[in-house]
């Protein structure tokens, strides 16, 4: 499923805040077609390596590469325009607009020169029909009508992955999509992440440990803001390293 | 209408009020017809209205649509007189082709050098950088003399507009004056409305409601904020332009922040976010002062009219939090919240 070329090609990121290293040369390749998960306990760097993914936060060395391209510069909004969408731990949505607005808006993103600015916003087809897609996609198309503000949790979160979908990415960085989920909210999501794989590359942080192992195709493990282990994930439960740092309390639970 | 259990609810567009859409045309029509049937000094003040109008309803703009708090907004408006004035001739009146975009590029061009450097800044540190550079602008005025220092400048002739020698907009005469501002106000307005609707009042909306997810999506939303703040500088400038045509004269007052503040209350009493708003919290706004400020009313207690003002507002914003155009829905809720009780 996978093909050679990485699409993002992450080579040696570090992050240093003051004295802290937060992120210490991680290399990652994120692959078409799969969920690469990067688990690791609170503190461990992931949502800082994220934010560097992203463009929210410039890296203090190291390279970013997309499609081949070194992208490490680029803003946060140049990066999303060539396809590199996220979601936040923490619900980023507009509350005060219906999930279709919602969606609408993040799909005019693709279309921002002056002369169309002044066009009426609801006219536009393009982001009408993209934004009923995402929402389809993402499982809420009969739900369009409703205030963002006043859906369900788990809604917000599917809302949330339809907004990234609506700028049509190749690259989803999932900022813990699982976080206060219900069990069959989890469900749904997961079987959300599934359809997404093809034709897409995703990151995808999360602290449920039995998700990551039942949806992920490759696994990175962090601990302090290092990389200890990557990998498939069979290999990643029966790593000894992994083992000790991060995953043996929780073996110890079952 | 009879309430019965089993006659069905009219259908929604006709249950839904249609006068409120209409409104601003009304509004319109007899702001046009109302010159026929006013005193010079009743005409005088609805000119003020209208053109604080103008200046609210840019204001608008960036508080309501983009979210943008500023408590420097006079500084263009003042800035646009000011230009009015400096531009003007001694011999003869200033062409209004010329003196009119020249007060609103003026305005711009300051508002494109405060905004590319506040809009890096948020919440409280705009609110105070937006202060700053205001002031700075009030004490470049005030304290020089090439603009009359404290005292302002007059203008020898106010603008007209003439075409081949045939002159058709004198704004010495106190009419054309009048219609030149409600017509600034119509366009004002529609220009507005327009802009909510369009793809770039979208991302402002946006913006104001989450800035983080625009830039996720891709939205450069500091170029977006810079577009809104200087254009409505220039919304302001325009409004300075009247204000200058109107009083023949200039100072600096125009520029201060009393102003600003004055301006913020006007939006926030008629309900941010909202046109019609902007429009009627300038209306009672200035009508209140008038009226509190007015001996022959109040008496004694005219000559406190600051305190006065100052409670009613209170007043106004406890009683009324979404605003004067909020009252609408704000009733419709109360009247529902009734009928559950029932």
């Amino acid at each position: 499923m996978s093909t050679d070329i990485p699409l993002l090609r992450a080579a040696a990121l570090t992050r240093r805040f003051g004295g802290l290293t937060a992120v210490d040369k991680v290399s990652l390749d994120i692959h078409l077609g799969e969920i690469h998960a990067i688990i690791g306990t609170n503190g461990a760097g992931k949502s800082t390596l994220v934010n560097m993914l992203s463009g929210e936060l410039a890296a203090s060395e190291g390279a970013l590469r997309l499609r081949g391209l070194d992208i490490t510069g680029w803003s946060q909004v140049r990066r999303a325009r060539a396809g590199i969408g996220r979601s936040y731990q923490r619900t980023t949505i507009f509350p005060g607009f219906s999930l279709f607005e919602n969606c609408r808006l993040a799909a005019q993103a693709a279309a921002q020169r002056p002369w169309r600015l002044w066009e009426p916003a609801t006219g536009c087809r393009h982001s009408a029909d993209t934004a009923r897609r995402a929402l389809e996609e993402a499982g809420l198309h009969e739900r369009g009508h409703l205030l963002a503000g006043a859906v369900s949790h788990g809604q917000q979160r599917q809302l949330e992955i339809a907004m990234c979908l609506a700028t049509d990415p190749t690259v989803l960085l999932l900022d813990e999509p699982l976080a206060g989920m219900g069990a069959e909210e989890t469900e749904r999501m997961l079987s959300l992440l599934e359809r997404l794989r093809p034709g897409r590359a995703m990151v995808l942080v999360e602290h449920d440990m039995e998700a990551v192992f039942r949806v992920a195709d490759r696994v990175t493990v962090m601990v302090n803001g290092q990389v200890i282990a990557t990998g498939h994930p069979e290999d990643i439960r029966s790593n000894a390293a992994v083992k000790s740092a991060y995953l043996g309390d929780h073996d110890a639970a079952h | 209408m009879t309430r019965t259990s089993h006659t069905l609810p009219p259908p929604p567009a006709l249950r839904a009020w249609a006068l409120p859409s209409a409104l601003p045309l009304l509004a319109l029509a007899a702001l046009l017809a109302a010159p026929l049937a006013l005193t010079p000094y009743l005409s005088d003040l609805v000119q003020k209205i209208v053109i604080f109008s103008v200046f609210a309803l840019s204001l608008g703009l960036l508080v309501g649509t983009a979210g943008l708090v500023s408590l420097g907004h006079a500084a263009f408006f003042g800035i646009g007189a000011y230009v009015t004035a400096l531009a003007s001739s001694d011999t003869g009146p200033g062409s209004i082709a010329v003196l009119l975009p020249l007060a609103m590029l003026g305005a711009g061009a300051y508002a494109l050098f405060v905004g590319a450097l506040s809009l890096r800044t948020k919440g409280v540190y705009f609110i105070m950088v937006t202060l700053a550079f205001a002031q700075m602008a009030y004490f470049i005025f005030h304290d020089t003399h090439f603009a009359g220092g404290s005292d302002g400048m007059f203008l020898a002739y106010r603008p007209a507009l003439a075409i081949s020698g045939v002159t058709l907009v004198d704004l010495e005469l106190p009419l054309h004056r009048y219609y030149l501002a409600a017509g600034a106000l119509g366009a004002t307005y529609a220009l507005l409305a327009a802009l909510q609707r369009s793809r770039f009042g979208h991302a402002l909306a946006g913006i104001r409601a989450n800035e983080q997810r625009m830039r996720a999506a891709g939205f450069n939303t500091y170029a977006y904020k810079l577009a809104a703040f200087v254009l409505a500088a220039m919304l302001a400038g325009l409004a300075g332009f009247l204000m200058a045509s109107k009083d023949g004269a200039v100072n600096p007052e125009l520029l201060s922040w009393h102003e600003s503040g004055a301006l913020l209350m006007m939006i926030i009493l008629g309900g941010l976010g909202s046109l019609r708003g902007a429009v009627l919290g300038t209306c009672v706004f200035i009508l209140l002062k008038e009226a509190l400020s007015s001996e022959a009313i109040f008496g004694a207690l005219a000559g406190r009219w600051q305190l006065t003002l100052g409670l009613t507002m209170i007043a106004f914003v406890a009683l009324m939090p979404k605003g004067l155009a909020g009252l609408h829905t704000q009733w419709q809720q109360r009247r529902k919240e009734n009928q559950h009780e029932h």
